[in-house]
């Protein structure tokens, strides 16, 4: 007996001893939507980031599935941080998850790094020192169509998106830039693959230009619905409904579609060049816009790491907010609510060869930040 | 807001009607003969979209891929009938409802284990590609009009085969005594084997026939399992005519709804607010609906009292 309890005191010392030695060692907890609808845009997050961390031996990342609903990431994110004690959290996908997880996790000391949900109410009253968003405020994509609609000289504009956080700043992005008038918004449900009714009501709108913001597999659906139904007027979107996860299952149906993204494979810095060849040999596929984030989220992790102890929490702080690191999408910092200045591009969907894919027509908006900087008091 | 508008509306609601028909026709069946509560119904529209996905990429024609989608649920069907749901027959309905959520979660899962997680091409032939006018103001899409045709050409073949053949005696009598039956000299198992599968393949055909304009992805039937039980409720439970007249129902109610509704509310509200409550209260139209048949008749429409 008193030979087990000197081990076990031993075991007790060795262990914490190692655990002072590894200052340098983080924990990160990854929810996100690996499993049902949605689900590729979890994997491409989570791929795009472990690629990033790749060899790093002081990273170690406990990856759970949300399962696209916002109790399951409240019970994992819980869990991560009371018995997993992780330092970092990461990879949601989804606004309404976001929010459930986000505000009592920055809360609880903990930092969230967001590689794609960045509802308004995170970005303005809703701020927090403590969390990060690598991707954009949700508006920004829309600013940009919105832009972009008035330069291709749209005067009257039909948009739709579901109703759920992230569609209403969608819609909200979108009006703020274009100067024209609507002919028409909708709010579909969330998750809804059928739009012959919501594509009768554009037919009937006299609309001159479609804006819309269904992100996964909704814009698969409503893209193949539209152009079967023989209306001919032109489309704008996020890169959401084009990205190169979603492109082969939309067909030819997107081509020569105009959409907005603040990333794109063909954005040339040899930071972006080496991660499109990377994923590449890695997974054997295309990256897409998600995979992008996860990617610059893992690589500010990693230099935020070289500057600072994860549990100095100031100085890490003071380390992600310099967001040191080259991005994929070349320029990029964080402006006082921590939320993304980088340019945003207008894309075209493209043939190479067989394979659907994106090029870069134009910037749509440059070194962009978010309209709600102005009402985070941090 | 006019009147062309909601004719094309009304065929849309009719369009989405028939499709949910052939979900809810082999779960009322299943529920009717078996006694079975089977949640994962959904995963034999995914198979069938899955498998309609596979063969259209292999060889290119829709026409094949609609007949893969039915044979391979089928087979599907009649695999886990013989080898997981015969064993739930005498249980009662809570194991059934935790084994078929089992399954839902071990197919889903097999089949992005296959295929990946990233949605499916699967697109309609060409020669249903675009629109048909039907009279000189509406133009409706080729596609739509095909599965409106296809629900009710399915609806009628199952009318004449539950009334009409000896299949149809038998499913009948199973579904009225099923001791009696198996006394009579009827191989019971083989029976339930089969209206398993007829069930699962009219699920799979919806599934290649939806996932054609919509997507192939994992997880794409449960959404419509929902509204399938949905219908089944209002329609009466194990009633085909039920099934039937409540899935136009559901559809009806749900496209009108959800479009007309929000207009409707323009008149007292400002728009945007309009807008959003309109589409919210629009997505709980049909459930609003069956609570009120179920008020009126509490076990569905053409259910048995």
């Amino acid at each position: 007996m008193k030979k087990f309890t000197t081990t076990l005191a031993a075991l007790l010392i060795m262990g914490s001893a190692s655990s002072f030695a590894d200052g340098h060692k983080v924990k990160v907890g990854m929810i996100t939507t690996l499993s049902g609808g949605g689900s590729g845009l979890g994997i491409d997050v989570r791929d795009g980031f472990m690629l990033a961390v790749k060899g790093n031996k002081n990273i170690s990342v406990i990856t759970k599935d949300d399962q696209r609903k916002p109790d399951i990431a409240v019970q994992l994110a819980d869990k991560m941080i009371q018995s997993d004690k992780v330092d970092v959290l990461t990879g949601i996908i989804w606004s309404n998850l976001a929010m459930a997880v986000v505000p009592a996790t920055v809360n609880q000391g903990k930092f969230y790094l967001s590689p794609n949900a960045g509802p308004s109410k995170l970005a303005g009253k809703g701020c927090h020192k403590n969390y990060f968003n690598v991707a954009w405020q949700n508006d920004n994509l829309h600013e940009a169509a919105g832009g972009y609609a008035n330069s291709a000289g749209f005067k009257n504009s039909f948009i739709l998106a579901p109703n759920y956080p992230a569609g209403k700043d969608a819609l909200t992005g979108y009006k703020r830039f274009f100067k024209g008038s609507l002919a028409g918004e909708i709010y579909t449900k969330l998750g809804q693959k059928d739009y012959a009714a919501e594509i009768a009501q554009i037919r009937a709108s006299g609309a001159d230009s479609v804006f819309f913001f269904l992100p996964g597999g909704m814009g698969i659906g409503f893209m193949k619905q539209f152009s079967q139904s023989g209306i001919k007027l032109p489309v704008v979107g996020p890169a959401f409904s084009f990205d190169q996860g979603i492109l082969k299952a939309v067909g030819d149906a997107a081509l020569g579609v105009k959409n907005t993204s603040q990333w794109s494979k063909d954005i040339d810095n040899p930071a972006n060049k080496k991660f499109v060849k990377d994923f590449q040999s890695e997974y054997g596929r295309l990256p897409s816009l998600y995979a992008s984030q996860g990617y610059d989220t893992g690589k500010l992790l990693v230099s935020a790491m070289s500057k600072a102890k994860v549990k100095d929490k100031d100085k890490f702080r003071e380390a992600l907010r310099k967001a040191d690191f080259s991005s994929t999408r070349g320029k990029f910092s964080f402006d006082k609510n921590h939320h993304p200045i980088q340019d945003i591009y207008v894309r075209e969907v493209i043939k190479e060869g067989k394979i659907l894919t994106n090029k870069i027509v134009s910037v749509g908006l440059k070194d962009h930040s978010n309209a709600y900087v102005s009402e985070c008091k941090m | 807001m006019t009147s062309i508008l909601f004719f094309e509306q009304l065929l849309n609601g009719i369009q989405f009607g028939t499709m949910l028909f052939l979900m809810s026709a082999g779960l009322t069946l299943i529920f009717g003969v078996m006694g079975l509560i089977n949640l994962a119904h959904g995963s034999f529209y995914m198979i069938g979209a899955f498998s309609a996905a596979l063969i259209a990429g292999l060889t290119g024609s829709f026409w094949l891929a609609l007949l893969a989608s039915l044979s391979g649920a089928a087979i599907a069907g009649v695999l886990i009938e013989i080898l997981i749901i015969r064993r739930l027959y005498r249980r009662d309905h809570l194991d059934q409802v935790l084994a078929t959520f089992a399954l839902i979660l071990l197919l889903s899962e097999g089949v992005r284990w296959c295929f990946g997680a990233f949605p499916l091409y699967l697109d309609i032939p060409e020669n249903l590609n675009g629109t048909l006018p039907i009279s000189n103001d509406i133009i409706y899409s080729k596609y739509r009009l095909f599965i409106i045709f296809m629900g009710l050409l399915i609806a009628t073949g199952l009318y004449i085969l539950i009334t009409k053949t000896r299949l149809g005696v038998r499913i009948r009598a199973g579904q009225n005594d099923r001791q009696m039956i198996s006394a009579l000299g009827v191989d019971i198992s083989k029976l339930y084997t089969i209206v398993f599968a007829l069930g699962a393949s009219l699920a799979g055909l919806a599934g290649a026939m939806i996932g054609a304009i919509q997507s192939v992805e994992v997880g794409m039937g449960e959404p419509i399992l929902i509204l399938a039980f949905v219908v089944i409720v209002i329609g009466g439970i194990g009633s085909i005519k039920g099934a039937l007249i409540g899935s136009i129902l559901v559809g009806v109610t749900d496209t009108i709804g959800r479009i007309f509704l929000p207009e409707l509310l323009k008149i007292f509200m400002e728009p945007s607010s309009a807008t959003s409550v309109g589409s919210s209260i629009g997505s709980m139209l049909i459930y609003i609906l069956m609570a009120f048949v179920l008020i009126i008749k509490p076990s569905g429409l053409f259910g048995k009292t």
